[in-house]
């Protein structure tokens, strides 16, 4: 490691450095802490592979000195689906907006979920479509302002952590970027789980978020999730009107389940002459 | 030892603000990039929680323990 540099730096594409994202972004602090969960869960960095959609958060890949793909808009867990199959034997974790998971590829993460393949997705909720100016999102909250929205949304926001947990993801915790210790630890359980894992992450937009809602500086929204922020065991306790505005943080499911890629695994065992999913180095294979 | 890197920070101040013994202060001028560089003015009262390291978005810092401490 070189004098003076950032403990993570050994994982990042230093010539690509300083990375696009606005001052104060939450999406620098996500990949901090996911390095932080990785070598808690001591994971091999050459076996990971990094997916994603479009979106500011989705670039987050490219900047890691690992395998990765950035993907279409919402389809990042489909491809990750895919890398998971062809060799089940990678680690795969998705970096995906709210709108990437929740709008556009809402679908795909529902049914990875219900699925339960094991992949890691790390869900960057900054509640707005921050690349493209400051639309309105699936998890804004109700009442927000956005560029679409200039009378404040008129809609109910998704609470990720509870659709994935319905849809039935085996991991599910929700952490903000002002708790990066709970966060990392979380990242952490997600890739060790073997199973659908989703970590949403409620992080801050300063520049088309924060400016449209009066929380003009990334202190002033890092300050806002600390001031808001409950942990689920309190909150279960708690009446819907108390909770109104509240961030509801902490672990919602943590449940093994028989995970897909080994279920097919065992399947082609059974039914096929070769007995492994065919993108193993088939190739170099006698058989 | 703390190192701030200035080629990376782009002065969003949170290492200023989160640091919970205040060991940093928000710079009163600006580097060759225009950016407020903040400077870890009161390093002999840092924990090494490493927190900071952890939070700065843009991997600029660095918390090293003290040789002498080793
Ligand atoms: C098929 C398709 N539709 C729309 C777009 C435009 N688009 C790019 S990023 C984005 C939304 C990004 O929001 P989010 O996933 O929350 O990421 P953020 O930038 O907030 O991190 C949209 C709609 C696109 N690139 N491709
Ligand atoms: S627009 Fe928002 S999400 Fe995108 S880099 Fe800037 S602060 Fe981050
Ligand atoms: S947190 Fe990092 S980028 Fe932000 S001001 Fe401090 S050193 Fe600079
Ligand atoms: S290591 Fe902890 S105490 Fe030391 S400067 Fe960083 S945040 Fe402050
Ligand atoms: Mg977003």
């Amino acid at each position: 490691m070189v004098k003076g540099e950032s403990p993570f730096m050994k994982y990042l594409r230093r010539d690509r450095l300083p990375t696009i994202f606005c001052a104060g972004c939450g999406n620098g602090i996500v990949m901090n802490t996911f390095f932080n969960g990785m070598e808690m869960a001591e994971v091999d960095f050459d076996n990971l592979i990094l997916v994603s959609g479009i979106g500011c958060s989705s670039r987050i890949p490219g900047y890691v000195a690992c395998d990765s793909l950035h993907t279409t808009h919402g389809r990042p867990i489909s491809f990750a689906t895919g890398i998971k199959l062809a060799n089940p034997e990678h680690d795969v974790a998705v970096f995906s907006g709210d709108g990437d998971a929740a709008a556009i590829g809402g679908n795909h993460l529902i049914h990875g979920a219900r699925r339960n393949i094991d992949i890691t997705v790390i869900c960057i909720n900054n509640s707005i479509y921050g690349m493209t100016g400051g639309q309105i999102s699936p998890t804004s909250p109700k009442g927000s302002y956005g560029t679409t929205a200039p009378y404040g949304a008129l809609e109910r926001p998704f609470s990720l952590a509870d659709l994935v947990t319905a849809a039935g993801g085996t991991y599910v915790a929700r952490w903000t970027t002002a708790h990066p210790v709970q966060l990392s630890k979380a990242i952490k359980y997600g890739l060790q789980n073997k199973g659908f894992s989703f970590i949403e992450v409620i992080s801050q937009c300063p520049t088309y978020y924060g400016r449209k809602n009066k929380l003009r500086s990334p202190i002033d929204m890092l300050n806002w999730m600390k001031e808001s922020s409950i942990n689920k065991r309190r909150a279960d306790k708690m009446e819907e009107e108390e909770l109104q505005g509240k961030i509801i943080v902490g672990e919602f499911q943590k449940k093994p389940e028989p995970e897909f890629a080994e279920k097919l695994c065992k399947l082609l065992e059974e039914q096929c002459v070769t007995g492994k999913p065919t993108a193993i180095r088939s190739a170099y294979q006698e058989d | 030892m703390i190192t701030v890197n200035e080629n990376l920070c782009k002065g969003c101040n949170l290492c200023t603000e989160f640091c919970p013994q205040k060991v940093y202060k928000e710079s009163k001028k600006l580097d060759k990039k225009g950016i407020h560089v903040p400077a870890p003015v009161d390093e002999e009262k840092c924990k090494k929680c490493g927190l900071c390291a952890l939070m700065c978005p843009d991997q600029a810092i660095k918390v090293e323990e003290d040789e002498d401490e080793e």
